[in-house]
């Protein structure tokens, strides 16, 4: 009941004598303090009146429906300022320690709302828009944590807007207010901005979205030499261990998302690896970063490091180390200057430290078995006969028996992926409508599935859905007790190495080129792979690697390609003019 | 792929129009559209929600292929998000996929009961304003299969009723087709009734109110019926039923108008069953001969291997016209063209007799005429030596028939004669031997 429906009555209540009037349904007044009931009823002034009263019912209704949806006044950075605050709560839980939130990532925003002329400077876009004075000195005492207190103030804003909105007389008032043209789907949103910020095309500032939070996470994670690749972040977010997918969900009730929000904050797509690389050296550029900390040889991203850990994670022998530590060595790719990320030098670029780690180990498999489906099935030969005979001694390493394990493990992990991403529930408990008009239908719909999701859930097979597994940069485990997954670690590549002189050796002597010439002009891919001109061993390998990274086997192929450019520098600076030390046989 | 999606699919002329115009052209090239996908995809990089319904889908199609309930269940369960899809077109077309895949799982899944199913139809009935109809008569479908005749005919009161403003006149074949099932429900209880009622003596007290009764379930089947069978398209049950009942209620006229309309309407598409009943009903009521003839003619045009034939065969015969008897000869030629025909005894007996009275008569060109066509191949499949051999050991009888007719059309040196008339056997002496007579007698083919 409506308090200002009994204001003209000032009389004093006779039971508790305060003045506080409501009127009941039969038209009498009652005290709202003690609900005392009086016979004084109100009175109907003329006829005229009742259709009058009418409309004010009506209205009033629709004012009420009006503030459900209303909530808070908020601002689309400070959505992206919450899904950021989710990831970066989760990579804590992953392990990442407390100083990547509050020191990194934190002025990071900072920055960016700065350059992108949101806040922390002299004039932000939305005060000028607005107009209210009531913004201009939160950007100097709002913080990080102080978040909260920045959708506070609004709160209060907003309140005292809606008190003054209720104020005038209902009568001088439309008995139908207007909502940002609620039939048109593109013109409203639950954000204050949303429909301008989805408009916005400034040139040379980089607009939020929501792959780019993921950016923000993989910037400051290289910043803090965390040890996890950016292949890990998007395998974690795909786990669910990161939240990406319907962050919006976790946003405070009062922050309601409708219209334009939808296009901003609700997202129907995995993170592309090159995609939220391209982004992470956009917004570096953008951020104008300086150089990044140094990648040293003890960080987790040297590709030493990283060699090893890949090593672990595809069953290969430890001793393959060694090579892949020369590999590195010689192409110079394990040196500070080259690794470390530096966004203000003239063309900035970032290593893909996982693909390139990877690349090499595919080069140093190409090395020791030329993958050309022939010499490494001899060699595999050779190394059975001996394990037969030598029971006892440390068994050579097989590629065979590796390869028929690998392929055998990767399936099984491959189809369960697929019907993961098959089965994934996109949409969320709190659907999105693109206007109040179409809100009632899009909660039906959401009824409707949850429904009939309900009845089709019991007639799933009773055996739980697979638990969802603790985040872990290994996919896979290796034991020496499980014929199915035998572990190849400790095998030794004698029988692939020989001797000669002081240092060891690859028997086998070629070697073939991933790319013989690389493309020149202006498009942006430097080679092509067409899996049919090659060995069914090295297309085995660029699909297990690229499935494990969860990446396009192009781009795969073309990180090995670039890293034997490294290596074969003089032959393919003089081509045809003398034979290289190596001799390289074409591929077809 | 199962009888209930054959008992789901009822062949009606609202159907096919449908398709049509969900194809464009009606017709359906799965190769072109899977084209036309990689097109679009190529152009456009798809949302990894669109290739999560995509694949579920087809997931969910290799598990229903293989009998995996369970595992087509998980699929559904994700895969109805769909209805959730931003893109409108394929909100659009979800539901249908859903009731035909669902109501498929639902259909064969152990723990499936009749009750999952009806809240199941019932969702989905209200899911969009095109499906209800169409949900509501497959569900009716669903409970008759399962013998729950009043719920399915309580639904189908339902449906009747439905009213959606435009949208309900553009389904009127659909209406009338949930009113036909309804009459058909009907004429169930009808003639259960009768059966009742030819158990009763007339002078008992109960004959009375049970015919009562009778009367008036016919006169509200009749209506139900009598609405759809004005549309062309192929509706034998409902003609079957509302006949019965005209002819019941001794309505005879009534019944041959309706009969004749079916079977002769040009609207109508080709179905032979509607000859065979108009036939049957003639028959019945004692028709001339010719008229006859002439029902049977359009059915020989469509089904020249229906059973129905040698009945023709001998009204033919018993006609004076000579352009009879020669319709006769090829009507037997024509069965004999069909590998399900070719151990038919009673067909070849007529055609030796046939042949031999025709070339009696004088009538070579007939044969040869009909002959021509058929004399590439009829010798391997009719005559060859194989079939000589086989015939002989399983029915000697037809053996000698068949090499009494090879013999006449190929002449004494056919394979097939000459193994047989090589053959001897006691009890068939005689007759081996009129039909070597015969052979040398008539054979077409002089040597």
């Amino acid at each position: 009941m409506d308090l200002e429906e009994a204001k003209e009555l000032k009389e004093r209540c006779t039971q508790c004598a305060a003045v506080s009037w409501g009127v009941t349904d039969e038209g009498k007044y009652y005290c709202t303090s003690c609900h005392n009931v009086t016979e004084r009823s109100k009175e109907v002034v003329d006829t005229a009146a009742i259709p009058n009263t009418k409309i004010q019912a009506i209205s009033r209704g629709l004012k009420r429906k009006r503030k459900l949806e209303k909530g808070w006044d908020w601002y689309v950075c400070e959505g992206f300022q919450l899904i950021l605050c989710q990831q970066v709560e989760a990579l804590k839980t992953l392990g990442v320690g407390p100083e990547l939130k509050n020191d990194v990532l934190h002025s990071f925003w900072k920055r960016y709302l700065q350059k992108s002329k949101q806040a922390y400077c002299k004039n932000p876009i939305r005060t000028r828009r607005r107009k209210t004075t009531a913004l201009e000195d939160t950007p100097s005492h709002s913080d990080w944590d102080s978040e909260p207190e920045l959708i506070s103030d609004f709160i209060c804003s907003s309140f005292a807007e809606s008190e003054a909105e209720s104020q005038p007389d209902l009568h001088t008032q439309k008995p139908f207010p207007i909502i940002k043209a609620p039939n048109s789907a593109y013109t409203c949103s639950g954000s204050l901005d949303g429909v301008e910020y989805s408009q916005r095309k400034e040139k040379g500032i980089v607009k939020m979205t929501v792959p780019r939070t993921l950016a923000f996470c993989y910037l400051s994670l290289l910043w803090q030499r965390e040890a996890i690749t950016l292949s890990d972040l998007l395998r974690f977010v795909e786990e669910g261990h990161i939240p990406y997918i319907n962050t919006f969900e976790h946003f405070p009730e009062e922050m309601k998302l409708y219209g334009r929000d939808k296009l901003i904050f609700a997202i129907e797509s995995w993170p592309i690896y090159e995609d939220i690389y391209k982004n992470t050296i956009e917004l570096a550029t953008f951020l104008d970063l300086p150089r990044f900390p140094d990648i040293t040889k003890d960080c987790y991203l040297h590709p030493d490091i990283l060699c090893m850990k890949y090593l672990m994670e595809v069953n290969l022998p430890d001793e393959m180390h060694n090579l892949t530590c020369q590999v590195v060595k010689m192409t110079g790719i394990g040196e500070a200057d080259f690794l470390t990320f530096d966004p203000i030098a003239k063309k900035a670029k970032t290593v893909k430290y996982d693909v390139q780690a990877i690349a090499i180990i595919i080069v140093v498999l190409k090395l020791l078995f030329l993958l050309n489906d022939n010499l490494e099935w001899s060699l595999s030969d050779i190394a059975e006969k001996y394990n037969e005979k030598n029971k006892k001694d440390k068994p050579w390493f097989d590629f065979r028996k590796w390869y028929q394990v690998m392929k055998k493990s990767i399936d099984e992990k491959k189809q369960k992926w697929e019907e993961a991403r098959a089965k994934y529930l996109w949409k969320s408990e709190k659907p999105l409508y693109l206007s109040s008009y179409n809100r009632p239908v899009v909660y039906k719909r959401r009824e409707v599935v949850v429904n009939l999701q309900k009845q089709f859930s019991t007639l799933i097979d009773s055996t739980p859905v697979a638990e969802k597994q603790n985040p872990s940069s290994f996919q896979f485990n290796w034991t020496e007790e499980n014929p199915n997954r035998t572990c190849f670690h400790g095998h030794s590549l004698q029988g692939i190495l020989k001797k000669k002189g002081q240092s060891l050796t690859t028997m086998n002597s070629l070697y073939w080129l991933s790319t013989q010439k690389f493309c020149k002009s202006h498009c942006k891919h430097v080679t092509t792979y067409e899996e049919s001109y090659f060995s069914q061993s090295y297309q085995f390998v660029i699909s297990l690697f690229s499935f494990l990274l969860r990446i396009k086997t192009s781009s795969l192929h073309e990180e090995v390609s670039l890293i034997e450019k490294r290596i074969f520098k003089a032959k393919y600076n003089q081509s045809k003019k003398k034979p290289s030390k190596k001799k390289i046989r074409k591929v077809k | 792929m199962s009888d209930f999606s054959e008992l789901m699919r009822p062949s009606t002329e609202g159907d096919r129009m449908e398709t049509c115009v969900l194809s464009g052209t009606g017709m359906h090239f799965p190769w072109l559209q899977k084209y036309l996908n990689s097109v679009l995809t190529e152009r456009k990089k798809e949302k990894a929600f669109a290739q999560t319904t995509t694949e579920c889908l087809s997931l969910m199609q290799q598990a229903l292929l293989k009998h995996q309930w369970q595992q087509a269940a998980g699929y559904m369960h994700s895969y109805l998000q769909v209805l959730e899809d931003w893109d409108v077109i394929k909100r659009q077309a979800a539901p249908e996929i859903i009731w035909k895949l669902g109501s498929e799982i639902l259909f064969y899944h152990p723990k499936s009961s009749v009750e999952t199913f009806n809240t199941f139809a019932d969702r989905m009935k209200n899911i969009g304003v095109m499906n209800y109809l169409k949900i509501s008569l497959q569900h009716a479908l669903y409970l008759l299969h399962h013998g729950m005749l009043e719920d399915a005919s309580r639904n189908l009161h339902q449906a009747e009723t439905w009213r959606y403003g435009d949208k309900s006149s553009s389904q009127e074949v659909l209406i009338n087709l949930v009113q036909a099932y309804k009459g058909l429900l009907q004429y169930y209880t009808w003639s259960k009734k009768k059966m009742e009622l030819s158990q009763l003596d007339e002078e008992d007290y109960a004959y009375n109110t049970a015919s009562q009764s009778m009367l008036n379930h016919s006169w509200k089947t009749s209506i139900n019926l009598c609405a759809l069978i004005q549309i062309p398209g192929v509706w034998d049950p409902f003609v079957k039923s509302y006949v019965e009942m005209l002819d019941f209620y001794g309505d005879r006229d009534g019944a041959r108008e309706v009969l004749t309309n079916y079977a002769y309407d040009d609207k109508f598409p080709s179905n032979p069953n509607a000859h065979v009943y108009l036939y049957n009903f003639l028959k019945k009521e004692k028709a001339p001969r010719e008229k006859l003839i002439s029902v049977l003619k359009i059915l020989y045009q469509i089904v020249p291997s229906h059973k129905l034939m040698f009945e023709f065969y001998r009204l033919l015969r018993k006609s004076e016209k000579e352009e009879d008897q020669k319709l006769g000869l090829e009507v037997l030629f024509g069965v004999l063209d069909f590998a399900g025909c070719t151990r038919n005894i009673t067909a070849w007996k007529y055609l030796a007799k046939h042949l031999r009275q025709t070339l009696a008569g004088n009538r070579l060109a007939w044969i040869q005429e009909l002959w021509d066509s058929r004399k590439n191949w009829w010798p391997n499949f009719h005559f060859s030596f194989f079939w000589a051999k086989s015939d002989w050991k399983e029915e000697k009888t037809l053996a000698c028939e068949k090499a009494l007719v090879a013999g006449i059309l190929l002449g004494k040196g056919c394979r097939y004669f000459r193994y047989i008339s090589k053959q001897d056997h006691q009890v068939l002496k005689k007759k081996m031997k009129r039909m070597k007579k015969s052979v040398k007698k008539f054979s077409i083919v002089k040597p």
